[in-house]
């Protein structure tokens, strides 16, 4: 008995606690509604009877995006529009009907604005129109009395000073869907937009910026008094890219009509000074809506002007691969680059005959001789020597076939093949495969942007990995400096012996690639051509005499140019594309020549302001 | 013995439906009654001036929630102590259940269709815990009470349901229930740093059960402790329930003259915002008059937890006032603005069946300890 008085008396002593606690909360509550209510009920006891208060959010303007020197090359521009607060308008689709009788819409405008109507909330303005003209405006605020619940604001829509040019390193901005809504309500205000695709979306998150909101006081049909209180939104930040955008306005002048692609880097960091692809489109119709006139044409024209051809189009990289197959032949002390290969024309292996490009043969090769012909004999040697397990390592080093850590979206990785990876299809790798490796050609895919990786890391033994943003507002991004990349652990000895080649390759005569000689005292460019096939050559072509030009545009092959410059003391890479040009030699080079001209005398690395705009080389 | 047989053959012998009829506190349920009355006012008020939509069901399901409650204060309290874990058991049931394929409303999975209303187990779970631990320290003896192995099933029973409605998410509701549990823990004798201890372990576990969740539960529980993140959802509803009891002032509009509720600047104003409606019209004065006659239902309720003369009894009633004062703190702490919006309604006030439902229930419950409080209850205190 004695132990239950304990326990009814803790209960008891505890329950009076517990009590006084939730009474002393429920004063505090009291408190709070006096505060609320009377200390600051003061505030709202001022508005006049009839008079009442709204809140609405102001979408925030999106930052801009610069390129290297500070030049807009993303920016917004002002767009009026009308817009309709479901809660202010009695009816909101008799509003809507009567908008249309002063500004016709179309059946696609009506289904979205019913859409719009049913998806948001009552207060959340809903478009009716975008980008309104004086006279349209001048309309709707005449007929204003009719139209409850519409209003007429200004708002900021994307904007492109550059059109095409951009596109691809860009991306876009379009309207939010449904899910974009879910996982940020501040994005069912009107005029919010999303980055789709490139640097747009890259940084979506740091243009967008924060919504505001003001406070309105509105008479008893919702027309606006007076402004009681703003908050003002933040500002999206503006990102600084390391992109020229005089070097990649005069790059794409440069790639003409061709069907190309053309990446500039800063070889001692990874900028990107310019990643051009040809054709292009504009990045502002995407803004307001893509007519599907406009999609179809773009989906079928077959030089595919959406698709970003630098990072995104895949390309057997032909001899431009041969100096990753001479690291591996070194490193691995497969060949030395004293040893001599005898090229006959051809090498014979198993029951296949593989040809050199050359049909007389370039006899006794050494290194050097072998770069500076483009010797495939010599390459098929030492592919088979080295083996592709070997080959693929040192491509991974160079960053073909891996993920590149580059900041823009839908990047796609390339491919170098493996023994591992033909196991894992359920096949054998075959010698003979390694030997087509070993041109560059065969089950190897890789993008320009990639390629461009490879000379930069070729130039100066470091791991750089090509980026695109160089600053986010104020705050540089690291990976400026040279130190900040990794050396590549390559001895230099064998590095020059491959970039001695590619220096013959240019600069010394027979080299397959002279045409692409700077025309500037004591600089010069170190390179590589290829040109790949897209369909094999049979015995019968090869007898008749067989010419590539003969063919039809889409079968031809595909040029490219890989570079370097100055020779002594690298600074700039590039790597070109030119889809069915041909030959690497012929129509790749002389435009790399160009835009490495341009890139040397503009030096963009090296300045920090813009260079007034050059004449264009003739 | 013989003495407490004859007691208990006595209070059997004279436990027919009238006695305890007369012994309902008949005062208590009229101030459920002014509660409900307060709601009819102000969803009347909510509904521009109408008894329809709101108003009228409120007073329908109230007297169907009274003839509830009454007919379950009738129910002996000793076989409701019987029935208590089959009830936890069931609401774990039902919480596991809306888990895997309840409804998802206002961007959360807590409703389960049941007859072509929607329910939420988890109102029903505050409940069943509470029944559950007052069985299990009613048969506690007071010696058990000090070993700290004898604290580990009630301790279970206490974070199985809190994880399971945390997982939902439903943040608030978890808090409410885990509080309750812990004033149950209180009121039973566990010692204040023991308690301490369960509160602490259930703080240390909560992050690592909020890694385990989606992206997108974890941005519900983020919208809820941070509003800002979400200007036009919750945030919204703050500013703009501020901005109605404000302009209420020290009198208040008068009834029908409130303009913010009416223009339908409020969402939710008929549910989880009721008090800002009611404040805009009837002013400070107003407010305070109804944070009275809450006190004094909650007061009123843990009374009938000091009147009572077992164990059981005395902890049901601690946990179901406790549980009514959440509702209360959380729902006016939320429409001043003071705490982040919880979802949670305010009582017999606020329009919604099921929760109407469940408080008569949980008022059912405490008028059966009223009741029965004398009543000869064999707990464990000669157990050892």
């Amino acid at each position: 008995m004695k132990r239950e008085s304990k326990r009814t008396g803790v209960f008891t002593r505890r329950t009076l606690l517990i009590a006084g606690a939730q009474l002393a909360a429920l004063g505090w509550l009291g408190s709070r509604l006096y505060q609320v209510q009377v200390e600051e009920g003061a505030r709202y006891s001022t508005l006049a009877e009839a008079n009442r208060i709204s809140s609405r959010l102001i979408a925030p303007p999106r930052g801009r995006l610069l390129d290297r020197f500070g030049s807009v090359i993303a920016g917004n521009r002002q767009n009026w529009r009308a817009l309709l607060i479901a809660e202010q308008a009695a009816d909101a689709s008799a509003s809507v009907e009567a908008f249309a009788r002063y500004i016709p819409l179309t059946d696609t405008e009506r289904n979205r604005i019913e859409r719009d109507l049913r998806r948001h909330r009552r207060f959340i303005p809903i478009v009716l129109r975008e980008f309104l003209s004086w006279e349209e405006m001048a309309r709707i605020e005449v007929n204003a009395p009719e139209l409850p619940g519409v209003l007429v604001d200004v708002g900021t829509t994307r904007q492109y000073p550059l059109g095409p040019q951009m596109a691809h390193i860009l991306g876009y901005v379009a309207p939010p869907n449904e899910a974009d809504v879910a996982q940020d309500t501040m994005l069912a205000l009107p005029g919010m937009r999303v980055g789709r695709g490139g640097m747009e979306r890259t940084h979506d998150e740091v243009l967008r910026g924060r919504a505001g909101a003001v406070q309105l006081e509105v008479n008893a049909v919702g027309r606006v008094i007076r402004e009681l209180d703003r908050q003002e939104g933040t500002q999206g930040r503006d990102v600084t890219l390391t992109i020229d955008a005089e070097l990649q306005a005069s790059v794409l002048g440069r790639l003409g009509e061709e069907s190309a692609s053309a990446v500039v880097l800063d070889a001692r960091n990874g900028e990107v000074l310019a990643m051009a692809t040809n054709p292009s489109f504009d990045p502002s119709l995407f803004n307001s809506g893509v007519s599907q006139a406009q999609w179809v044409e773009w989906t079928n024209n077959r030089r595919a002007p959406l698709i970003n051809k630098a990072a995104s189009g895949l390309y057997a990289p032909g001899s431009t691969f041969k100096m990753v197959v001479a690291l591996a032949g070194l490193e691995a002390k497969a060949v030395t680059a004293n040893d001599r290969v005898n090229c006959p024309g051809y090498l014979d292996y198993g029951d296949r005959r593989y040809h050199c490009w050359s049909k007389g043969g370039h006899g006794n090769m050494d290194l050097r001789g072998a770069l500076k012909n483009s010797c495939d004999v010599y390459f098929y040697e030492i592919a088979r020597r080295t083996g592709i397990d070997k080959i693929a390592a040192m491509s991974n080093r160079f960053g073909l076939g891996t993920k590149l850590a580059i900041d823009l979206p839908g990047t796609r990785q390339g491919f170098v093949p493996t023994r591992a990876w033909r196991a894992s299809q359920g096949k054998a790798w075959n010698i003979g495969d390694t030997i087509v490796c070993g041109i560059g050609q065969g089950y190897i895919q890789l993008s320009p942007l990639a390629l461009a990786t490879m000379t930069a890391r070729l130039a100066t033994g470091r791991a750089v990995e090509p980026h695109l943003t160089r600053a986010i507002g104020a705050t540089p991004s690291s990976g400026a400096r040279p130190e900040d990349w990794p050396s590549l652990g390559l001895p230099e000895r064998l590095l020059s012996q491959v970039r001695d080649g590619m220096w013959a390759v240019v600069n010394e005569p027979q080299g397959t690639a002279t045409i692409a000689k700077l025309d500037l005292p004591g600089v010069q460019m170190s390179g590589k051509t290829g040109s790949v096939q897209i369909r094999n050559v049979t015995r019968e072509q090869r007898e008749k005499g067989y010419k590539s030009e003969n063919l039809p545009w889409e079968l031809r092959p595909h040029a490219l140019f890989v570079g370097f410059a100055p020779h002594d003391a690298p600074r700039y890479a590039v790597a070109l594309v030119v889809e069915h040009g041909n030959a690497g030699a012929a129509a790749a080079a002389p435009i790399a020549r160009d835009i490495m001209y341009d890139v040397l005398v503009r030096d963009p690395a090296r300045r920090a302001e813009p260079s007034p705009r050059l004449a264009g080389r003739s | 013995m013989a003495l407490n047989e004859r007691r208990l053959i006595r209070a059997e012998a004279d436990f027919g439906i009238a006695t305890k009829l007369w012994r309902v506190s008949w005062v208590y349920i009229l101030l459920l009654c002014m509660l409900a009355g307060v709601g009819y006012v102000a969803l009347f008020s909510a509904a521009g001036g109408a008894a329809e939509p709101y108003a009228s069901k409120h007073i329908l399901r109230f007297g169907f929630g009274l003839v509830l409650m009454v007919a379950i204060a009738m129910v002996d309290i000793r076989l409701i102590a019987k029935l208590s874990w089959v009830v936890y058991a069931g609401g774990v049931a039902l919480l596991v259940l809306v888990l895997r394929m309840g409804h998802v409303g206002k961007g959360a999975q807590r409703w389960i269709d049941l007859g072509g209303t929607l329910w939420q187990p988890s109102e029903l779970m505050k409940l069943a815990l509470v029944l559950a631990l007052a069985h299990w320290f009613h048969k506690a003896s007071w010696e058990r009470m000090g070993n700290p192995l004898f604290l580990i099933p009630p301790i279970i029973a206490l974070l199985v349901p809190v994880g399971l409605i945390l997982k939902e998410p439903n943040l608030g509701t978890a808090v409410i229930c885990a509080v309750v549990g812990g004033v149950v823990f209180l009121g039973a004798g566990v010692r204040w740093w023991k308690v301490a201890i369960v509160v602490g372990a259930i703080l240390l576990v909560a992050p690592i059960a909020y890694d385990h969740l989606h992206d997108y539960q974890r941005a519900r529980i983020d919208n809820f402790l941070y509003p800002e993140r979400d200007p036009l959802g919750t945030g919204y509803n703050i500013i703009q329930s501020r901005i109605a009891l404000g302009s209420g002032g020290m009198w208040g509009k008068g009834f029908l003259q409130g303009t913010q509720g009416h223009l339908n600047f409020l969402p939710e104003k008929q549910t989880d915002f009721i008090f800002a409606i009611y404040a805009e019209e009837f002013g400070l004065v107003g407010g305070l008059a109804l944070l009275g006659l809450l006190a004094a239902i909650i007061v009123g309720g843990l009374a009938i937890g000091l009147r009572c003369r077992h164990q059981y009894g005395r902890l049901l009633a601690l946990g179901i006032s406790t549980n009514f004062f959440m509702y209360v703190f959380v729902n006016i702490a939320m429409v001043t603005g003071s705490i982040p919006v919880g979802g949670v309604p305010l009582p017999l006030v606020s329009h919604g069946g099921s929760a109407m439902i469940m408080v008569m229930i949980g008022m059912g419950l405490l008028m059966s300890v009223h009741v029965h409080r004398d009543v000869e209850f064999e707990d464990g205190r000669d157990e050892l």
